[in-house]
């Protein structure tokens, strides 16, 4: 008879280490301590997003370490103008003996913002793995059913040059604007939903470029490089395009995020989708192109606006700078309106291009223009007269 | 993924990238690099489509351990003496993640490679993923584990905390100074690429040893995303190195960024792996051991070695001398040993090393107990309260340690301290390296060469000045490490959770008050300076004084 050596490997060790086994102080402090939540209890999306990224107001008592070459670290809070309530209190100054204590939590109105959408991990990846699924099958299944054939010329064109187009507007935005801005916000509140605001938009762009690719393999003549004559060269797209790369160069971040989420997109994005692709498509015979549409229309409305309004509400309302942000606010309406009506007319000729018109341009713009007065309202501002444009 | 190849969707999506027309993208950061644009590709293909549903697909996995871990009643098998560890570990590594998230448009305007920022995109999400997933695994502990506190002070304890302070040097290092300094050597040329194997593959590996999967289930889920991460540093650094002026900055930047990270990861890390568990096998491996197979092996010898043939200087020096640090100099040791005397600054149960640890400690590490096991035995004696202080107000043969100026680790081995006198300030340094870094490299000249984006070191860089002179009672009052009945501290020397076995605020009462390292330096004259440097780097090792007769 042989036997084997026995393996080295960790023992298992009762140790009775779990919740519950013994009584003794904090033994059932089982709650995050360190922040106040927004409702009467703490929210899972809370307790891992609250408090990760740290300030020299409250907790954060030796400072930050590193900084820029100008000397400042961290997330200063005048990457912006706008303020929250107690933004302009000094830091406080440590040295010999000084202790650690900062203000008390929160210290200031920025830690205040929560995201409706209570986006983390495991709710962003369970979005859009259904997002990217749903589009998937739906083109899938239009391409089984040969529903491609039943699209007239002009409609191949219109898809190939102008649903093409809108992907580089939301590549754009989503790379140069809102992952750029993940880094300036100064909690971790507003990073987390405005990363996630990113993947939005980059996902929309590539799910645009990917049913373009299933396109050119399933119609014959289909051209997949016309979207890139169309936001290159295309004028109807110029107005658009300015407005996108003027998006991507704003410094101020609740400015960028503001103009691309109050303004541009409502005034623009909407119009583009919901009043020209989604009405014109059913008409030329297109039930597939909605679908991917519709996707990043819903990301929109239904998300990145839910968690824009609430971050812009809490300061239009603030306790202390409400009316210097509505001022604020206020200029760049005045500065980014007029752009996005701009850009909204010069597409106006997309309109006429396919068989079957969609409803006429002046109601769409219109419907948008109402669209948005009612965000705009709904932030306690006025709707600026560059509106009327 | 749907029909499509992956590489023909992933050539498709090349076409989003448009080159301005009327704006050019807002510029935020800095970088002393050149690069020439280049179509230098992202090896990973990465698409959205086939991405999401991976990470939801890894998710599904995570989580359904979890549940299993708390249906299965893990807890009653998990180490305290291992638990306790990561109440310091998963308060830091969560800021790191979302640095690294916040780090990645410091790329965007820096270099010149669309293909590459749709990776570093999908990078940044990663992050985001790494940082809640990571913020939700201690959340389950602190609901599930025996003792809550400092569990449940997590974020407020990691940033008052002078441990939490040293850690977030791996999470600020990457999103602050030179672009390509910050967001390309620092975070994934050497953090990610080097380090990430010792915080996500080894310790993990510790951790189920412990009777804890739920670490290595986490862990494991983020460590296979970084091998995408460190395919993006890859490329950048194969752009940076086609320009020849490039050639000096990394030298630079590869010589802070692996000492900064093995002062700092080496230290936690190595910490947790060899005083944190209870798997004490002759033939599990030491941290040494793993250390020189991950990150000597696989990391130096595998990958920087063969960037010499772009051009690249590799800091040879300073990887020997770390691994010196590891073997001959006890830096790990050391470390623990410190973070032991100030038990009572932290938020977390150190468990004091029993006859079976220091077996396994003089087995793998010959020489140890003579070095280590006198004073882990006083540790040991003055665990429980009995009328004496703790051990740092004690007389155990061992000398409070200056802090390192740079790193903001203790000068653990006293031999190698150094001092400098920066802006009206005399500042200590653990080694030579650290000096080189504050006085030499992070300043805007670089060896003759002007380096106007370079970062700089700020802040109140050492903890001790902030409390000098207070009592501390008061000092872990004003941190907030007491528990629910207003006077029990979190911290404790030892496991025993019977409350008359544990320490209160009236006993830190009585102790002398906390002291400055750095103040009482500046306070001294040039010659007691002098004298005090000479005595301390005669002194060690395991802090032991300098002896008069010597």
């Amino acid at each position: 008879m042989t036997t084997a050596p026995e393996r080295s490997v960790p023992k298992p060790v009762f140790t009775d280490a779990e919740a519950g086994a013994k009584v003794f102080p904090d033994s059932t402090a089982r709650r995050f301590n360190y922040f106040v939540p927004a409702k009467r209890k703490q929210t899972h999306y809370e307790d891992v997003t609250v408090e990760v990224q740290p300030d020299p107001r409250h907790y954060l008592s030796q400072g930050w370490l590193y900084g820029f070459s100008d000397g400042r670290g961290g997330y200063p809070l005048d990457w912006t103008v706008l303020k929250a309530w107690g933004s302009d209190r000094p830091e406080p100054t440590r040295g010999p003996g000084s202790g650690g204590k900062g203000y008390d939590w929160p210290a200031h109105g920025w830690h205040e913002f929560r995201d409706p959408n209570e986006e983390w991990e495991l709710s962003l990846y369970r979005y859009n793995s259904n997002v990217v699924r749903q589009v998937t099958q739906n083109v899938e299944a239009a391409r089984q059913a040969k529903a491609f054939e039943q699209w007239n010329p002009n409609w191949v064109r219109f898809v190939e040059r102008n649903v093409g187009a809108w992907m580089h507007v939301d590549h754009g935005l989503g790379l140069y604007l809102f992952a750029n801005a993940n880094r300036r916000a100064p909690t971790n509140m507003h990073n987390n939903a405005i990363s996630v605001n990113s993947m939005h938009r980059i996902r929309a762009a590539q799910d645009l470029a990917l049913y373009n690719l299933t396109l050119s393999e399933e119609i014959e003549g289909f051209d997949g490089a016309a979207h890139l004559d169309a936001w290159n060269n295309d004028p109807a797209w110029q107005g658009v395009r300015e407005a996108a790369e003027a998006l991507t160069g704003v410094d101020d971040w609740c400015e960028a995020v503001f103009a691309a989420n109050v303004v541009f997109e409502p005034l623009v994005g909407e119009l583009f989708r919901s009043s020209l692709v989604q009405q014109a498509a059913p008409r030329n015979g297109d039930f597939v192109t909605p679908t991917i549409v519709g996707a990043e229309e819903y990301d929109f409305s239904e998300r990145d606006l839910r968690y824009t309004k609430a971050m812009f509400s809490l300061l239009t309302g603030d306790r202390e700078f409400a009316d210097h942000n509505k001022a604020v606010m206020r200029q760049w309406l005045a500065a980014w309106v007029p752009r996005a009506i701009a850009a909204a007319r010069t597409l106006q000729p997309l309109w006429s291009q396919p068989d079957s018109k969609p409803p006429r341009f002046e109601d769409g713009l219109d419907r948008a223009k109402s669209r948005f007065s009612g965000i705009v309202t709904d932030l306690d501002l006025q709707t600026p007269k560059e509106l009327a444009k | 993924m749907s029909r499509q190849s992956m590489a023909k969707a992933h050539k498709k999506i090349q076409e989003l990238a448009w080159e301005p027309l009327y704006h050019e993208p807002v510029s935020h950061y800095g970088t002393d690099y050149t690069f020439q644009k280049a179509q230098k590709k992202d090896p990973l293909k990465q698409v959205l489509r086939s991405y999401f549903p991976m990470q939801e697909e890894k998710d599904h996995r995570v989580y359904g351990a979890s549940d299993g871990a708390i249906r299965g009643n893990m807890f009653r098998q998990v180490q305290e003496r291992w638990l306790e560890w990561q109440k310091l570990f998963l308060s830091i590594i969560p800021l790191p993640e979302i640095s690294a998230a916040r780090a990645m448009p410091l790329l965007f305007r820096t270099v010149p490679n669309p293909e590459l920022h749709n990776g570093q995109a999908i990078q940044m999400i990663d992050e985001v993923r790494h940082s809640t997933i990571q913020q939700n695994l201690k959340r389950l502990y602190m609901n599930n584990y025996i003792d809550p506190a400092g569990f449940n002070s997590s974020l407020r304890n990691f940033q008052n905390d002078y441990c939490g302070t040293i850690g977030r040097q791996f999470a600020e290092g990457f999103i602050t100074g030179d672009a390509i300094t910050a967001a390309s050597i620092y975070l994934t040329i050497v953090a990610e690429t080097a380090f990430t194997n010792t915080l996500f593959v080894a310790m993990p590996a510790e951790a189920a040893a412990n009777g804890d999967y739920l670490l290595p289930t986490v862990f494991h889920s983020v460590q296979s995303d970084e091998s995408r991460h460190i395919s993006n540093g890859y490329a950048t650094l194969l752009m940076a190195l086609a320009d020849e002026s490039n050639h000096q900055l990394l030298e630079r930047d590869l010589r802070y960024a692996w000492w900064n990270n093995h002062r700092v990861v080496d230290a936690a890390i190595g910490t947790f792996i060899e005083y944190g568990t209870k798997d004490r096998r002759k033939d599990r491996e030491s941290y040494a051991e793993m250390w020189r197979r991950w990150i000597y092996d696989d990391y130096y010898r595998s990958y920087l070695v063969p960037l010499e043939k772009y051009g690249l200087v590799i800091p040879h020096d300073l990887i020997e001398e770390a691994w010196n640090q590891i073997w001959n100099k006890g830096y790990v040791h050391e470390v623990a040993q410190f973070f032991a005397t100030g038990w009572l600054a932290n938020y977390w149960r150190i468990d004091p090393m029993t006859d079976e640890d220091f077996a396994w400690f003089e087995d793998k590490y010959p020489g140890w107990y003579d070095r280590y096991g006198k004073w882990w035995e006083n540790y040991n004696r003055l665990s429980v309260p009995n009328g004496h202080h703790p051990i740092v107000a004690e007389d155990v043969d061992y000398q409070y340690p200056h802090r390192c100026w740079t790193c903001m680790v203790p000068c653990l081995v006293r031999e190698d301290m150094v001092m400098a006198e920066v802006n009206g300030q005399w500042r200590t340094y653990c080694h030579e390296a650290c000096r080189w870094t504050d006085v030499e490299a992070f300043r805007p000249v670089y060896q003759g060469r002007q380096t106007p984006n370079m970062g700089q070191l700020i802040g109140a860089r050492e903890w001790e000045t902030l409390y000098h002179g207070w009592n501390w009672a008061d000092v872990v009052t004003d941190m907030g490490y007491v528990r629910d009945d207003g006077k029990t501290m979190v911290a404790q020397p030892h496991l025993n959770l019977d409350p008359t076995k544990m320490w209160t605020l009236d006993h830190l009462r009585r102790m002398p008050p906390l002291q400055s390292p750095n103040v009482l330096l500046n306070e001294m004259s040039p010659e007691e300076r002098a004298a005090f440097h000479a005595n301390y780097v005669r002194g060690g090792p395991a802090g032991r004084p300098a002896r008069a007769d010597a």
